[in-house]
């Protein structure tokens, strides 16, 4: 890990950096919690928050906002990680909130519970009084992402304001909030989607098993390939067929695609990310498509 | 792209506005790395093309949010990334107009480099001169000026050598440590990955390979020994008798080396210790030095919290009170001025601070220091001192970035409303 000459490697650094940002987010705010859906980024995340409270257990609880949309793996994966962790489990159902009328369900084909989370998201900050939520989102995966801080205030709303950031300087964050009010933090920000693959190639962290390349019925929508799961809604003229795919995220899937791969070791999808020519959000991701600021505007909103 | 475990990273600041030609300067350089991926420049072109422009705007892709595109101007930093065989590169891409100094200023802190750009055409203009006074003042440690737009002057090598001679004149005022000249042209590609063969008389090395080669290693502190404590660790396992009495002292290091076994002060009781482990991320280390962060273990039960420092009995920061600094003004909800309290967060340490006085105000772009000034607005430099509620391990900016630099946050309103870069301290 260690040179002569003092240098640390990018993986490193990414780790110290990360480590400096959580530990200071525990200090100063009374009730963190930390967004945990199961998916590459967030277990990256979770895996630095286990390192920077060693040996110690991780002080805060971790919240899976559940879309009901879910691949059994990731439930199965999530469930088991947390108990080895021993920490707290919070799950935020969107079903509950629409069960409570809290949001109503899109109709029509393409139908996604994804914008639904930021509401079952708001809601359960505000029930649990949590005052600061950290999410596994980085600068490189979109472009109103790449405007971000690492601390980012929300208001009383829970909105998002781009155009009224504070100033982040050196390592210095400005932790300052009323009641009612929180911050998303996003350890992760200077990470790329290849730093987060080396890092779990060099931890040796256990995946999902829906990252490599495994055989499902798909059907293809907008360029995608979509799960053959009842939520997805196929039509009858989207025939499903057979094919050897991975996920190169995970997210709510009636709207996350698949692509066709046949990595099926960390090595293999390592090198297919590093000669892939398509970001991942963009191959995907449904949500990310609908318009140039549909990213920004669900973060106006927010969304994670 | 390529995976290398020899990799390190470059944290470059880029400054000018979209005139310069910065934009298709940081496009190509993600382009020609092939950091920019075929979605991301379809979406550029298809709005390119929407907009009735005859070229693919490269300035869209740094242009995240809706109001830059639709006014054309970038309104806050961005932060882009890519990666070489040698190198991972943060580019923080700092607006041309807008906020401009808050933003550099931002965008400057944690930057090993600075480019600035000049067109070639016109020279060293105002906002060079503004540029360079602002990386200096954060002390990023090298400086590159790109001239740009050579194309456009014919590669001639007397306008060059004509900028560097009024550059250099200029820079003599100011505290660079390592400056470069690269003469390119962002448009065609001239010296920015590879060396052109249109400048046969520049000897010196394309705009990437200098970011790739530049020597950052020595730019850190490695002298001066300086933990801020950031986070106790005590696990309180009963069941666990080892743990049991496990009390660690987590922070990240900011200047020195430390090794188990040194012989360290506590601030501010001044009681010293020795250091029994080191445990970082990934298990005991022998050694700790900027930027990790780790976990200390102490021979001796000092009552030690969040905000203490460790340092070496015989090199200890400042513990001070009042402190002389530049600040940077950040908020246009009001101005700075003489009794103004305001809360001061540095290191891990946060306090109340009562600006004392206000000494001057700098003009950025003559240097002139207008002592009758009696407010700092926004994106306004000047020194001031300040009064602090409780005692700062401080030392000068110039000597440790990390422990020379505080930022002050508004009582009322919760915004960061200033940077400052500590000059002295008692």
């Amino acid at each position: 890990m260690q040179r002569c000459d003092y240098l640390l490697s990018q993986l490193d650094v990414l780790e110290a950096e990360s480590i400096q940002i959580i530990r200071e987010v525990a200090a100063e705010f009374e009730r963190p919690v930390l967004l945990f859906s199961g998916g590459k980024d967030s277990i990256v995340m979770l895996r630095l928050a286990e390192k920077a409270f060693w040996p110690a257990p991780i002080p805060f609880p971790v919240m899976h906002v559940d879309t009901g949309h879910n691949f059994p793996e990731v439930i199965e994966y999530r469930d088991r990680r947390v108990a080895e962790l021993g920490v707290r489990l919070v799950v935020a159902s969107v079903q509950d909130s629409i069960d409570q009328g809290r949001v109503v369900e899109e109709t029509g084909r393409r139908a996604s519970r994804n914008r639904l989370q930021t509401t079952t998201l708001l809601d359960a900050i505000e029930e649990h009084q949590f005052d600061a939520a950290f999410g596994g989102a980085r600068r490189d995966e979109e472009k109103a992402r790449a405007k971000e801080r690492v601390v980012s205030f929300r208001d009383e709303f829970g909105q998002w304001d781009p155009k009224n950031q504070r100033p982040e300087l050196w390592n210095l964050y400005n932790t300052k909030i009323r009641r009612g009010e929180h911050v998303r933090v996003f350890p992760l920000s200077n990470w790329t989607e290849l730093d987060i693959w080396d890092y779990i190639r060099r931890e040796g962290l256990e995946l999902p098993p829906i990252y490599f390349a495994h055989t499902r019925m798909v059907f293809e929508r907008d360029g995608m390939l979509l799960a053959d799961i009842s939520y997805a809604n196929r039509g009858e003229d989207e025939p499903a067929f057979e094919a050897t795919v991975r996920y190169r995220t995970v997210g709510d899937a009636s709207c996350t695609g698949a692509v066709k791969s046949s990595a099926a070791t960390l090595d293999e999808v390592i090198e297919e990310i590093a000669a892939t020519r398509i970001t991942e959000r963009g191959q995907t991701r449904a949500d990310d498509r609908t318009s140039e600021a549909a990213m920004e505007d669900r973060k106006k909103e927010g969304y994670f | 792209m390529t995976t290398s475990k020899q990799m390190d990273i470059l944290r470059f600041a880029t400054a000018g506005s979209v005139d310069d030609g910065k934009s298709t300067l940081i496009g190509r350089l993600l382009y020609d790395s092939k950091s920019i991926f075929e979605d991301q420049l379809e979406a550029v072109e298809r709005t390119s093309v929407d907009r009735g422009e005859d070229y693919t705007n490269l300035a869209l892709l740094t242009d995240g949010l809706r109001a830059e595109r639709e006014q054309g101007i970038t309104i806050d930093v961005a932060y882009r990334y890519f990666a070489t065989p040698r190198r991972k590169f943060i580019i923080a891409d700092t607006p041309g107009h807008i906020q401009y100094t808050r933003n550099m200023v931002t965008g400057a802190s944690t930057a090993d480099l600075a480019i600035i750009l000049v067109d070639a055409r016109k020279g060293i203009l105002e906002q060079s001169r503004r540029h360079a006074f602002l990386t200096t003042l954060l002390k990023v440690p090298h400086l590159v000026v790109a001239v740009n737009k050579m194309d456009l002057v014919g590669y001639d090598q007397a306008v060059y050598e004509r900028i560097i001679d009024e550059f250099t004149a200029f820079a003599s005022k100011l505290a660079v440590t390592d400056l470069t000249f690269i003469p390119i042209s962002a448009l065609h590609g001239d010296n920015v990955v590879d060396r052109s063969p249109n400048m046969g008389w520049y000897e010196g090395s394309s705009l990437l390979h200098h970011l790739e080669h530049v020597h950052i290693a020595s730019d850190r502190n490695l002298i001066d020994v300086r933990f801020p404590v950031q986070y106790v660790i005590r696990p309180h396992k009963s069941t666990d008798p080892e743990l049991h009495d496990y009390r660690g002292y987590a922070g990240q290091v900011a200047g020195g080396v430390l090794k188990p076994g040194d012989e360290v002060v506590h601030l501010p009781s001044g009681l010293t210790t020795t250091i029994t482990h080191i445990d970082g991320p990934g298990g005991p280390v022998a050694e700790a030095y900027a930027p990790m962060s780790v976990t200390l273990r102490l021979a001796d039960d000092i009552d030690i919290s969040r905000g203490d420092m460790i340092a070496r009995p015989h090199n200890r920061p400042e513990v001070a009170q009042d402190l002389d600094a530049m600040v940077c003004w950040m908020t246009p909800d009001r101005a700075l001025s003489p009794r103004m309290k305001l809360v001061i967060k540095h290191t891990t340490r946060t306090a109340r601070a009562l600006v004392k006085e206000l000494h001057y105000r700098l003009d950025v772009n003559t240097l002139h220091r207008d002592e009758t000034a009696t407010a700092l607005q926004l994106n306004e430099i000047g020194r001031v001192s300040l009064r602090v509620t409780q005692p700062l391990f401080v030392d000068d900016y110039s000597r440790n970035r990390l422990t020379g630099g505080f930022i002050l946050i508004d009582e009322a309103t919760h915004n960061t409303v200033a940077a400052g870069m500590i000059t002295g301290a008692k």
